[in-house]
């Protein structure tokens, strides 16, 4: 039975994780995600979950102490934005290579300096390569599914990878939504018990964890490690249909909408694409062939569904909420442009947009739209960036 | 309190082939930490010289469970496994008392992870923080730390034509952990292995955090031959440089009070990192060391008897 519940981003993880109820959740406070902790902390003062809660003074002690419960064998959840998950980056990338499947939700925010608070995706972004899972939301909804279906992905044998559920800060984490939330019994029942392969705790059989692993091991640890994240594509499939068999809600890699006959095709992660949605169905309503193209894993990358989608597209317009400085293009047009390689001649342009909160509205995907159809058929030379909502 | 003779009994829990060097006092207070704490216990280690020579893959010298997560977070890592343990013996799903010790060296504990030994301790985590302090990044090259003495030539520090080596104290790092107002604190050294093996037992048996703050020689980094390590760990005892006492809920206990209190150049002579303090121009150095030292113990002595009253 699915229960309809009104809650913000930021609740909505929080109700995921009430029903999820890790062993571990290790936490530090950060703006924009400081209230799906707060929920949190509710839940273990009123004994609603038996999670041990331990309440760090930094976001690099919060990973830390997640990597720490995670070697133990406990199931271990831990939250942050922007400032706090680069002060956690190190371990970030130590809690991957440990294949720890610890499942983070990340509060999309800009990264300093300047400080600012609101949403780019410069943070999760500048750790793609980290070697976490990473799960794009477009609204709470999402935000409540992803981060129940990231516990399987990350604790999947052939997976054993950490997962970022990310969304964007303030704009799907303070905003209030109507969602449908699993009852307990089949959140808990989605979940199951966790079992580690190996524990800290098990001292009948010690083990060493995060040995020094020089020239002789570490590439193939590394290789191994690159598979385990290419398995995370079956698994992100499989997961994604099993939670629609149980919800009504199925998930793939990206969601193609109205791309299959689409000339123009806007790509973008996050809460711009519900924005993006209703453009595509007004210019529909007009006569028009555009469609957007969601990215939901960033990663892994969705390769094949990248290619179905922008398969008839004569123009692509790839949205970046953050910069790859002296790079050609975004993170994620740089990766389009990776895929689209010699498989045809759709225009490719890109546009970055939302710096620090910047808002981007229906006129402005219109906009770019609008701009496709005049560039379609044009090279467009892979460093031309094009502004949104920008001064100047 | 087990006698020596037993600890040496019981099976040894640090295999041999390690690639510590000969002399290495470090590894000398792992071994007696771990034949007192015994098989039940999760060992955490910061990045350091006894990470490095005890798990290079696909060998590992430790027969207890033991991580390595960073350089900084030792404390934090520990933390996490505690409360892993805690959230799972609440569930029911594990019975057995297991011993936690999150370890680092000085550069480890006294500098970059000292953030997070302050909030696991600040916490109450059911651990111990043991910090071999061998007085310099000496995994690196040797270069200063927060605890490197002052006066002491290291990579960073050299004793050159115009400074004489560091120039300034080391940070009273064993004193900041007593103001944590935790359980128990103590400062011991493999020098004493009973001393030692003694705070270790009653730091895990304390239900809290517990600091213990080991004053280890390092044969390359303090630059005197090998076979001379426990010497040194002593001398700084007998010095009353580094004074072997122990805080138990606020009351302190000084473990050994020499009779004869040895001039602190008496610890410094041979050991290579001191030398340049001999020449004639420095000799101030080692006066001012001495009446700081002085200053200290006379200090630590008043403690003990305001504690204790």
């Amino acid at each position: 039975m699915a229960r309809r519940l009104t809650l913000t981003g930021n609740d909505a993880a929080a109700e995921a994780m009430r029903q999820i109820d890790p062993d571990v959740v290790t936490c530090f406070p950060i703006t924009p995600q400081t209230e799906l902790m707060h929920k949190f902390a509710e839940f273990v003062a009123d004994g609603d979950v038996k999670a041990e809660m331990v309440l760090v003074e930094s976001e690099h002690s919060a990973m830390s102490a997640a990597v720490g419960a995670a070697s133990a064998g406990a199931r271990v959840m831990t939250a942050t934005s922007a400032n706090g998950l680069a002060l956690m980056w190190e371990i970030v990338y130590i809690a991957a290579s440990n294949r720890l499947p610890i499942v983070m939700p990340v509060v999309n925010r800009a990264l300093s300096g300047p400080i600012n608070i609101h949403c780019d995706h410069s943070d999760t972004m500048g750790c793609r390569d980290t070697g976490w899972i990473q799960l794009y939301s477009e609204n709470a909804q999402e935000v409540y599914d992803n981060v129940l279906q990231g516990i399987l992905i990350a604790e999947n044998p052939e997976v054993l990878l950490p997962v970022m559920v990310t969304f964007d800060g303030f704009i799907i984490s303070h905003t209030v939504e109507v969602l449908d939330a699993l009852d307990d019994k089949d959140a808990r029942d989605w979940v199951g018990d966790y079992k580690s392969t190996y524990s800290l705790l098990n001292t009948d059989e010690p083990a060493t964890f995060g040995p020094l692993d020089l020239q002789d091991y570490y590439f193939e640890h590394k290789r191994q490690q690159i598979e385990g994240m290419n398995n995370a594509t079956g698994v992100i499939k499989s997961v994604g249909e099993a939670y629609g068999k149980l919800s009504g809600r199925a998930y793939g890699m990206t969601e193609n909408y109205m791309t299959d006959d689409a000339d123009y095709v806007v790509v973008a992660l996050g809460s711009t694409c519900g924005t993006a949605k209703v453009v595509v169905d007004e210019m529909r309503a007009e006569g028009k062939r555009v469609g957007l193209l969601k990215i939901r894993s960033f990663r892994p990358f969705p390769h094949a569904e990248i290619l179905a989608g922008l398969a008839s597209a004569k123009a692509v317009g790839v949205l970046d909420r953050s910069v790859s400085f002296g790079a050609p293009g975004g993170p994620v047009h740089k990766e389009i442009l990776a895929a689209l390689s010699g498989t045809g001649d759709a225009t490719v342009v890109n546009y970055l947009y939302g710096l620090g909160g910047r808002d981007i509205s229906l006129d402005h995907i219109r906009t770019v739209f609008e701009e496709l159809e005049t560039l379609a058929g044009k090279t467009i030379p892979a460093d031309e960036v094009r502004f949104i909502g920008l001064r100047g | 309190m087990p006698a020596p003779k037993q600890l040496a009994e019981r099976k040894e829990l640090l295999a041999g082939g390690h690639r510590a060097c000969a002399g290495c006092l470090p590894m000398t207070a792992m071994r007696q930490m771990l034949l007192t704490a015994g098989k039940d216990t999760v060992v955490g280690c910061a990045t350091g010289c006894v990470e490095v020579v005890t798990t290079i893959y696909p060998y590992t010298a430790w027969r207890t469970p033991f991580i390595h997560n960073a350089f900084e977070n030792s404390a934090a890592t520990i933390s996490g496994a505690e409360a892993a343990y805690v959230s799972l013996r609440k569930q029911g799903k594990i019975d057995k008392k297991i011993n936690f010790v999150a370890m680092g060296g000085d550069g480890g504990t006294y500098d970059i992870g000292l953030q997070a030994l302050s909030g696991a301790m600040e916490r109450g985590h059911n651990m111990l923080y043991i910090c071999y302090d061998n007085q310099a990044y000496m995994n690196t090259g040797i270069q200063r730390s927060g605890g490197t003495p002052k006066g002491t030539a290291t990579s960073t520090t050299p004793a050159g034509k115009v400074i004489p080596g560091k120039t300034q104290f080391p940070k009273p790092l064993t004193e900041i952990m007593i103001a944590h107002d935790i359980p128990f604190v103590a400062q011991a050294t493999p020098g004493y292995p009973k001393d030692f093996s003694d705070k270790v037992e009653k730091a895990l048996a304390i239900d809290g955090p517990a600091f213990i703050n080991v004053l280890t020689p390092c044969t390359r980094g303090w630059r005197f031959p090998p076979e001379q390590s426990m010497e040194y760990a002593r001398l700084a005892v007998k010095t009353c440089f580094w004074p072997l006492y122990e805080v138990e809920y606020g009351v302190i206990k000084i473990n050994r009070k020499p009779k004869e209190k040895l001039p602190v150049s008496k610890w410094f002579e041979g050991q290579g990192r001191f030398r340049h303090l001999f020449k004639e121009a420095n000799k101030g150095i080692i006066d001012e060391i001495q009446a700081e030292v002085d200053r200290k113990w006379e200090l630590l002595l008043k403690r003990e008897e305001l504690t204790q009253a």
